[in-house]
């Protein structure tokens, strides 16, 4: 169930844009749906809105459970919620499937209108900018000429950043948390570790698996399991599991023998089971590709140049995935830019998931950010 | 002292501060405040001098007081430079009452006049009249400018105006201006380094 303060019962919402959509890569998209939730009400002079974005795995589902499921409760719903940090009763907050995704937005799992079967690895590949072109189609459907605020976390902070740049006009305020302006080169290597898993699963089937009747389960969870060590700190991992045994004594075999071992099959079956494999591929090479800077010889000011949003940045003291220096790098080159911005760098144990915590300090940042933003 | 009328005394203090920084801000300026607390100096910057300034702190509680301040703020450690913010950015980079709390005094005078044009930094004057004769009496000095025991005191660095000048010789850093108060707030000319409990320097490099 949902915690005080909750949204409380919520329904998803789908809208379909029947013009065609060109992406990055100079693919088209004939035209495309995307699942969403709004929260809160959208005032006449429509000020206050704010757009979540999700990360790698998230959803439209920010906060709040719905009527027949009332344990699905929403990914940000600590943060989501009236008399919350994001207070539903000073903003409109919108949350998105983005393209590509596996809740309901088209994406591999749906049908190719050409072929009239489901795209599988056909979808064409998608980029963060590619996400922000639909969301601002979104914002049009719902009237919402500018975002008050647009906020995620990690690859969500990347969308935040990315409106900052393509539709400067339309974004008052941009929370990058979690965040980088690119990837680094261990970065990618970690997400090909998990690629790889999903692609050498003999269930992938070149990742027309759902024609085949089948799911690549194997691959999914190896690429669960390796994604997850990235998100948690040594730290934390080490005081919530350390050398812990599963059956108190060393079994010498290669069945679980210490608890670590434990949680991570358990995390990745857990994803395996509801999670799509192509989405997983397309989400993390949308990750690889995001560099604003690429297009300015590697120059992030020169990039961040047309922004013109005010800034909220944060990043978490044991985030080795996006560290805080990679945080930094976006606050200097918006400082070079004069544009507003506050950056806290936060003492979390919790490694780069912190920012789906409800750390106090934490919170209380973003409570102070986001009740300064006028509506 | 009643605790109000100590908080009423420590914010007129303060105001005294903020309007003598205030005095060498030019109206539009682009400012830099390292150890800027929760902002209310370039709060006060802002709202009297229409400064766009950005603030500099490492404590958590007072980034947090900095944002509900609706000021901008970098929470970063001064004591490792200034890295990351480009040469000659700013105006005025000021460092108000936080010099003697850093470890890394030279480092931080020669990155405030990388960054900027000209530093204005104030410090208490550890050879003021009182402080000495605490001194003469065996016992380190708690004053208006210097409030804190010796075992809770956030300073690091104990210095006076003489000590101060020195190092900005050494460091071929120009002092264009210096103004030096007593505890009682009025100006002191008259031997500063006895008479000054609170000193002020503008700070810019030879041209």
């Amino acid at each position: 169930m949902s915690s005080e303060n909750s949204v409380g019962v919520v329904a998803a919402q789908r809208v379909r844009f029947a013009s065609p959509l060109l992406l990055k890569s100079g693919a088209e998209l004939p035209g495309f749906e995307l699942v969403f939730e709004t929260y809160g009400t959208l005032n006449a002079a429509q000020s206050n809105a704010v757009l979540v974005c999700h990360a790698l795995s998230g959803s439209h589902h920010i906060a709040g459970h719905y009527a027949d499921d009332p344990e699905n409760v929403g990914w940000w719903d600590n943060l989501v919620g009236p008399g919350k940090p994001l207070d539903t009763r000073k903003f409109f907050v919108v949350g998105v499937n983005n393209l590509g995704g596996c809740y309901g937005s088209t994406g591999p799992l749906s049908v190719n209108p050409a072929t009239g079967r489901r795209y599988g690895a056909d979808f064409p590949m998608v980029t963060v900018e590619d996400w922000v072109a639909a969301q601002a189609r979104l914002a049009d459907h719902l009237g919402i000429a500018t975002w008050a605020a647009v906020v995620g976390g990690s690859l969500g902070g990347m969308q935040a950043l990315a409106w900052s740049i393509q539709l400067p006009q339309r974004i008052r305020h941009a929370l990058v948390i979690a965040s980088a302006p690119k990837l680094s080169a261990q970065n990618i290597a970690f997400n090909e570790v998990a690629r790889q898993a999903i692609v050498s699963d003999p269930d992938f089937h070149a990742g027309h698996y759902a024609e085949n009747g089948v799911i690549p389960t194997r691959g999914l969870r190896l690429a669960r399991m390796v994604g997850h060590i990235t998100y948690l700190s040594d730290s934390q991992m080490g005081e919530k599991f350390g050398r812990q045994l599963r059956h108190g004594a060393h079994n010498f075999s290669y069945d679980v023998d210490f608890e670590i071992e434990s949680y991570l099959r358990y995390q990745g079956d857990k994803f395996a089971r509801f999670f799509d494999a192509n989405t997983y591929l397309m989400m993390t090479k949308a990750l690889d590709y995001f560099d604003p800077a690429y297009e300015y010889d590697g120059n992030l000011a020169a990039a961040l140049a047309r922004a013109q949003a005010s800034f909220f940045v944060a990043s978490f003291s044991t985030d080795w995935r996006f560290a805080p220096a990679r945080s930094r790098e976006i606050v200097f080159a918006l400082l070079h830019n004069r544009l507003r911005v506050a950056y806290a760098e936060i003492e979390c144990d919790a490694g780069h998931d912190s920012f789906l915590l409800d750390d106090p300090h934490y919170h209380s940042l973003l409570r102070a950010y986001l009740e300064n933003i006028s509506v | 002292m009643t605790e109000h009328e100590r908080r009423v005394k420590a914010e007129q203090r303060e105001r005294f501060d903020f309007a003598v920084i205030a005095g060498w801000i030019p109206p539009g300026e682009r400012v830099l405040d390292l150890g800027c607390g929760d902002g209310r100096l370039l709060r006060y910057l802002s709202e009297t001098r229409d400064v766009s300034g950005y603030g500099v702190e490492i404590d958590g509680d007072s980034v947090l007081g900095c944002i509900r301040n609706g000021v901008d703020v970098i929470q970063m450690d001064i004591e490792c430079g200034l890295s990351g913010f480009e040469d000659k950015s700013f105006d005025h980079v000021i460092i108000s009452q936080a010099l003697q709390t850093m470890l890394a005094t030279e480092g931080t005078l020669n990155e405030m006049l990388r960054v900027a044009d000209e530093a204005v930094v104030s410090f208490p004057n550890f050879a003021y009249r009182s402080n000495r004769a605490a001194i003469a009496a065996g016992r380190m000095p708690v004053s208006e400018d210097l409030p804190y025991d010796w075992f809770d005191t956030p300073n690091v660095r104990f210095f006076t105006i003489a000590d101060f000048e020195d190092l900005c010789a050494r460091l071929g850093i120009q002092i264009r201006e210096r103004l030096a108060f007593d505890e009682a707030g009025r100006e002191v000319s008259d031997d500063p380094n006895l008479n000054g409990s609170l000193a002020f320097y503008r700070l810019g490099r030879a041209t």
